[in-house]
C-alpha cells in the first residue's frame, strides 16, 4: 500500500505540473480554436522560450521570472512574425500543409537549437530552487508553487484578453465568421496573426514559470507538444476551459501514473487516453467552441 | 516529363546506380546509396497512403520500428533465421497498419486529426520499447555480426548497396502497379473528395485500409533492412519522429502522389543533406535544418513537388511547339 | 413497378426537425422532381436516400429491398447515385480520370475504364474535354461532369441535386435533352431542383416539399393549378409557371 500522503505530494505536484501545461495547451487551443490550424511548432516556441529565460538568468544573471517582460513582447512578435510571414502564405487553403509548414518550422527551430546549444541538459539554479513548501500534509518546491500560482493567473489574464478585450473580440469574430469579420472591416490577417502572438506568448510565460524547476534541451518542446495536443484533444479543440481542466488532469494523471506505474508507463496513460479521445470522443469532453 | 516518364527514368536511374559500386571504388558512395534507396523505400511506403491517398501520416516510425523490432528480437531471442525475421518483420508492419488503420479509419478520422493518431500510435511503441524487456529496453538490441548470405549480411558492403536498391526497385513496381490500377484509381477519389468517391460506389475505408497494410508493410520491411545494415536498433532510432519526418519528406518534396517522387525526393534531400553536414562541420542536426527548410519552401512555392516541376515544365514546353 | 420507396421518413438534427413523414415513391421508368423553397427539406431529403445521412424514423425501400441506413457506396452499387448540387469534382485529375472512377464500380480494367468514359462522356456532351483537368471545367462543364461519373456507375435510379441551378437559360435548354435521353435509356431520375420551368417541362410527377413535409403531389398541370401549393410556395410567382408548358399538359 503506498502512503496517503505521498499519493497526496503526488498529486499536487501532477497539479502544478498540469497548470503549467495548461497554459501550453491554452496556446495550442488558442491558435487552433481561431485559425483551426494544428501548430506542430508550438513545442519548439516554448524550447526557444526556455533557452531564452536560461541565457538571461546565465549570463545577465536576470532572474527567470524577471525574464517574463523581457521574453514576452519577444515571444510576441516573432508569434506574429512567424504567422504572418511564413505560416499564413505557405500553408494556403489545405489542412495538411499547415501542418507541414509547421512540421518544417519544427525541424529548423529544434535542430538549429541543437547545432547551436548541443543537445546538453541545461538547467539553472537560484537561491529559491530547493525552498520547499508546506501545503497540509505535503511538501512542495516553492518553483513548483509558484508555477502553478503563475499559470493559473496566467490563464485568467488569457482568458480576459480573449473575452473581454476589443483584440479578444475582434479575434473571436474572425475565428467565427470570416467572412463576415472582413465585411465588417477587420483585418483577419493581422487577427490571425495576433493570436498566433498570444498564443507564443503564453508559451513564453510557462517558460519563465517553468525553468526553475525543469530543465532545458534542443527536443524538450516534444514532450511537451505530444503532451499539449493530448490537453486540447481531451478538452475540446478549441474550447478554452476544456484545455485548462485537460492540463490539469493530464498533470495528475502523469504524476500519479508515474507513482504507480514507473516514469516511462505512465506516460503511455497519456497517449492511451490521447488515443481513446481521438477515436472515441473527437469533439473532447467539453467540446464546446471558443 | 509526365508521369509515365519519370516512372521509367525513375527504373532506368536504379539499373544503371546498380554496378556503380563495382565502377567506382568509394565506400562514401556506397553508403550515400544505401541511404538513398532506404530512404526512397520508406518514402513510397509513405506516398502510397500520403501522396496517392492523401491520408497524412506522422508516425511511419510505427511501421519501420515494428519491422525492425521484429526482426532483431526473433534473430537473437528465438534464433530465427534472418530471412524469415525478414518476412516476418514484413508481416508485422501490417498488423500493426491494421491495429492503426482499423483505429482511425474505422472511427473516420481525417487530416490532422489522422496525422495526431499516427504520432501518438508511434509515440506508444517508442515507451514500449523503452520499457520492456524483450525489446531490450533503453539499452537497446545488438545483432552479432557474422556475414552470409543465408544471414542476410555482407561482409562487402556492395551487398546492402544490392539489398537496398532491390527493395527500393520492388517499391517503385509496387507503387507504380497500384497506381495503374482500379486501387490506384479510386485512393486518389478518396483523396480528392472522400464524399463524392463515396457516392461513385467507392468504399473509402476499404480503400484506405488496403493502402494502409501495403504501407505499413512496405515500411517495415525498410525497418528490416535497417537491423541487417547496422546490426544495432534502440527505441528512438526504430519509432523516434525523426523516421516518420524522414518517410514523409522524400515524397513532398519529390512530388506527393507520383511513383518516382520519392526517389526523386530522396535523392535530392541526402544530397542536401550531406552538403550541410559538411559545411556545419558535422554538427549533427544541421541537416535537419535545411530538411526543414526545404519542406517550408516546398510547400510554400512547389506544392507539386519535383514531379511537378518537370510537368509544369512539359506543359510550357508543349503549349509552345 | 415501383423502384423507390420512401416510408414515412422522418429526420431531426438535436432539437430541429428537417423532415417530417415523408412518404413517396417513384416508378421505374419516370422523371419526377421535388420542389419546394429553400430550407424545405429537399437536400435533407437526398442526403437521406442516398445514405448521407441516418433517417431519426422510417424507411427507405429500393428495388424491392429495404435499404435503411446502408451506406452510399452499398446503394451506388445497388444502382442509387447521387450528384452533388456542390459540384466536387476530383479537381486534380482529368475529366477522363473522373468518370473512370465511376466506371470502375463494374470494371475492373483501369484501361477498360477509361475507354469507357469515352461513352459516358458522349452522352453528356463533354467528350471534347476528356482530357482537361476537371478543375479547367465551368460550372455547366462540372454540372455535366458530375452527371457523367454517376452515369458511369451504371445506375438504375439516378438522384439529381440541382444539376440546373447556376446555369444560363442557354446551358438549360442544353442540358434538358441530355436528362430526357437518359430516362430514354432506362434510367429513372429523381431531382431536386430550383429552376421551375425546366422541371415542369422536364417531370412526370412533381412534389411539393414545404417546412419538412409533403405539401403536394401531382402532374405539373395538377401542381401549378394547387390553390394550397400556391398559396404555400408559388406565391406571387405562380401566374408566369401556370404558362409553363408540362410534357403531360403538351400531350393532353
Amino acid at each position: 500500500m503506498v502512503d496517503p500522503s505521498i499519493v497526496a505530494a503526488s498529486a499536487l505536484h501532477g497539479l502544478a505540473t498540469g497548470a503549467v501545461y495548461a497554459l501550453v495547451a491554452l496556446g495550442l487551443s488558442l491558435v487552433y480554436g481561431v485559425l483551426h490550424i494544428v501548430n506542430f511548432a508550438h513545442g519548439s516556441l516554448l524550447m526557444l522560450a526556455l533557452y531564452g529565460v536560461y541565457f538571461l538568468h546565465e549570463r545577465l544573471g536576470l532572474d527567470p521570472y524577471l525574464a517574463l517582460p523581457v521574453l514576452l513582447p519577444v515571444a510576441g512578435l516573432a508569434g506574429y512574425a512567424l504567422h504572418r510571414w511564413v505560416i499564413a502564405p505557405a500553408g494556403g487553403a489545405r489542412d495538411e500543409n499547415v501542418l507541414l509548414v509547421t512540421l518544417g518550422l519544427a525541424l529548423v527551430l529544434e535542430n538549429l537549437a541543437l547545432v547551436a546549444f548541443r543537445s546538453d541538459t541545461r538547467t539553472i539554479e537560484t537561491a529559491y530552487s530547493f525552498s520547499m513548501v508546506a501545503l497540509g500534509p505535503a511538501l512542495l518546491p516553492l518553483p513548483k508553487l509558484v508555477a502553478l500560482l503563475g499559470s493559473l493567473v496566467a490563464t485568467l489574464v488569457l482568458w480576459a484578453i480573449v473575452q473581454k478585450t476589443d483584440l479578444g473580440r475582434a479575434i473571436r469574430a474572425v475565428a467565427r465568421e470570416r467572412e463576415a469579420a472582413r465585411l465588417v472591416g477587420i483585418d483577419t490577417r493581422h487577427a490571425f496573426a495576433l493570436a498566433f502572438a498570444i498564443g507564443t506568448a503564453s508559451s513564453a510565460v510557462a517558460a519563465c514559470l517553468l525553468l526553475p524547476s525543469y530543465y532545458v534541451s534542443p527536443q524538450v518542446g516534444h514532450g511537451f507538444v505530444l503532451i499539449a495536443f493530448t490537453i486540447v484533444v481531451l478538452g475540446g479543440m478549441g474550447s478554452f476551459w476544456g484545455a485548462f481542466w485537460g492540463g490539469l488532469l493530464i498533470g495528475v494523471v502523469e504524476s500519479l501514473g508515474g507513482l504507480f506505474l514507473g516514469e516511462s508507463l505512465g506516460q503511455i496513460g497519456i497517449f492511451a487516453i490521447f488515443i481513446a479521445v481521438l477515436l472515441f470522443r473527437p469533439t473532447g469532453l467539453l467540446g464546446r467552441p471558443l | 516529363m509526365n508521369p509515365a516518364q519519370g516512372e521509367r527514368a525513375a527504373l532506368v536511374f536504379l539499373v544503371l546506380a546498380a554496378p556503380l559500386p563495382w565502377l567506382v571504388d568509394s565506400g562514401t558512395l556506397v553508403h550515400f546509396g544505401i541511404m538513398v534507396f532506404q530512404a526512397a523505400t520508406l518514402g513510397q511506403a509513405w506516398n502510397i497512403l500520403g501522396g496517392m491517398g492523401g491520408q497524412f501520416s506522422f508516425g511511419h516510425a510505427a511501421f519501420f520500428g515494428a519491422g525492425a523490432y521484429t526482426t532483431a528480437i526473433l534473430q537473437l531471442r528465438f534464433g530465427v533465421d534472418a530471412w524469415s525475421g525478414f518476412f516476418a518483420a514484413i508481416l508485422a508492419g501490417a498488423v500493426v497498419a491494421l491495429v492503426i488503420g482499423l483505429a482511425s479509419f474505422r472511427f473516420g478520422l481525417r487530416g490532422s486529426y489522422f496525422a495526431l493518431v499516427t504520432l501518438a500510435f508511434a509515440e506508444v511503441l517508442r515507451i514500449l520499447a523503452n520499457t520492456l524487456e524483450i525489446t531490450g529496453a533503453g539499452v537497446g538490441l545488438l545483432l552479432p555480426l557474422a556475414p552470409g548470405l543465408e544471414r542476410l549480411q555482407f561482409a562487402d558492403r556492395r551487398g546492402y548497396y544490392l539489398l537496398a536498391l532491390f527493395l527500393c526497385a520492388a517499391s517503385l513496381l509496387v507503387a507504380r502497379a497500384v497506381a495503374g490500377s482500379r486501387l490506384g484509381a479510386r485512393l486518389v477519389a478518396v483523396r480528392e473528395n472522400e464524399e463524392a468517391a463515396s457516392a461513385l460506389g467507392v468504399d473509402p475505408f476499404a480503400v484506405k485500409m488496403r493502402a494502409i497494410l501495403l504501407s505499413g508493410a512496405m515500411a517495415a520491411s525498410v525497418g528490416a533492412f535497417y537491423v541487417q545494415y547496422f546490426l544495432y536498433l534502440d527505441p528512438h532510432i526504430a519509432f523516434g519522429p525523426q523516421v516518420s519526418v524522414e518517410a514523409l519528406l522524400g515524397p513532398i518534396v519529390g512530388g506527393p502522389g507520383t511513383v518516382a517522387g520519392p526517389l526523386a525526393g530522396a535523392f535530392l534531400l541526402q544530397l542536401l543533406g550531406e552538403a550541410s553536414r559538411a559545411l556545419a562541420g558535422g554538427a549533427t542536426g544541421a541537416n535537419l535544418v535545411v530538411y526543414g527548410i526545404v519542406l517550408i519552401l516546398i510547400v510554400r512555392f512547389l506544392p507539386g513537388g519535383l514531379a511537378g516541376l518537370a510537368r509544369a515544365r512539359a506543359e510550357r514546353a508543349g503549349a509552345g511547339s | 413497378m415501383t423502384l423507390l420507396g420512401v416510408e414515412h421518413l422522418c429526420v431531426r438534427f438535436g432539437g430541429l426537425t428537417a423532415l417530417e413523414d415523408v412518404c413517396l415513391a417513384v416508378d421505374e421508368g419516370e422523371i419526377v422532381a421535388v420542389i419546394g423553397p429553400n430550407g424545405a427539406g429537399k437536400t435533407t431529403l437526398f442526403a437521406a436516400i442516398s445514405g448521407f445521412s441516418r433517417p431519426t424514423a422510417g424507411r427507405i425501400r429500393f428495388a424491392g429491398r429495404d435499404v435503411t441506413g446502408l451506406p452510399p457506396h452499398r446503394l451506388c452499387a445497388m444502382g442509387l447515385v447521387r450528384t452533388f448540387q456542390v459540384t466536387r469534382p476530383f479537381a486534380d485529375l482529368t475529366v477522363r480520370e473522373n468518370i473512370a472512377v465511376g466506371v470502375h464500380l463494374r470494371h475492373r480494367s483501369p484501361r477498360r475504364a477509361r475507354a469507357l468514359a469515352e461513352g459516358v462522356a458522349e452522352r453528356v456532351r463533354l467528350a471534347d474535354r476528356l482530357d482537361q483537368p476537371a478543375a479547367a471545367l465551368t460550372v455547366a462543364g462540372r454540372k455535366r461532369l458530375e452527371l457523367a461519373r454517376a452515369l458511369a456507375t451504371e445506375p438504375r435510379l439516378l438522384l439529381l441535386d440541382e444539376v440546373l441551378a447556376g446555369l444560363n437559360p442557354a446551358e438549360v435548354a442544353e442540358m434538358e435533352p441530355v436528362v430526357r435521353d437518359i430516362r430514354a435509356s432506362g434510367v429513372t431520375i429523381l431531382l431536386v431542383e430550383h429552376v421551375l420551368q425546366a422541371v415542369m417541362r422536364l417531370s412526370d410527377r412533381v412534389l411539393v416539399l414545404v417546412g419538412g413535409r409533403l405539401a403536394a403531389t401531382g402532374t405539373p398541370a395538377e401542381i401549378v393549378r394547387d390553390p394550397a401549393v400556391i398559396e404555400a410556395y408559388l406565391g406571387e410567382g405562380a401566374d408566369r409557371l401556370v404558362t409553363a408548358e408540362s410534357p403531360r399538359a403538351r400531350g393532353a
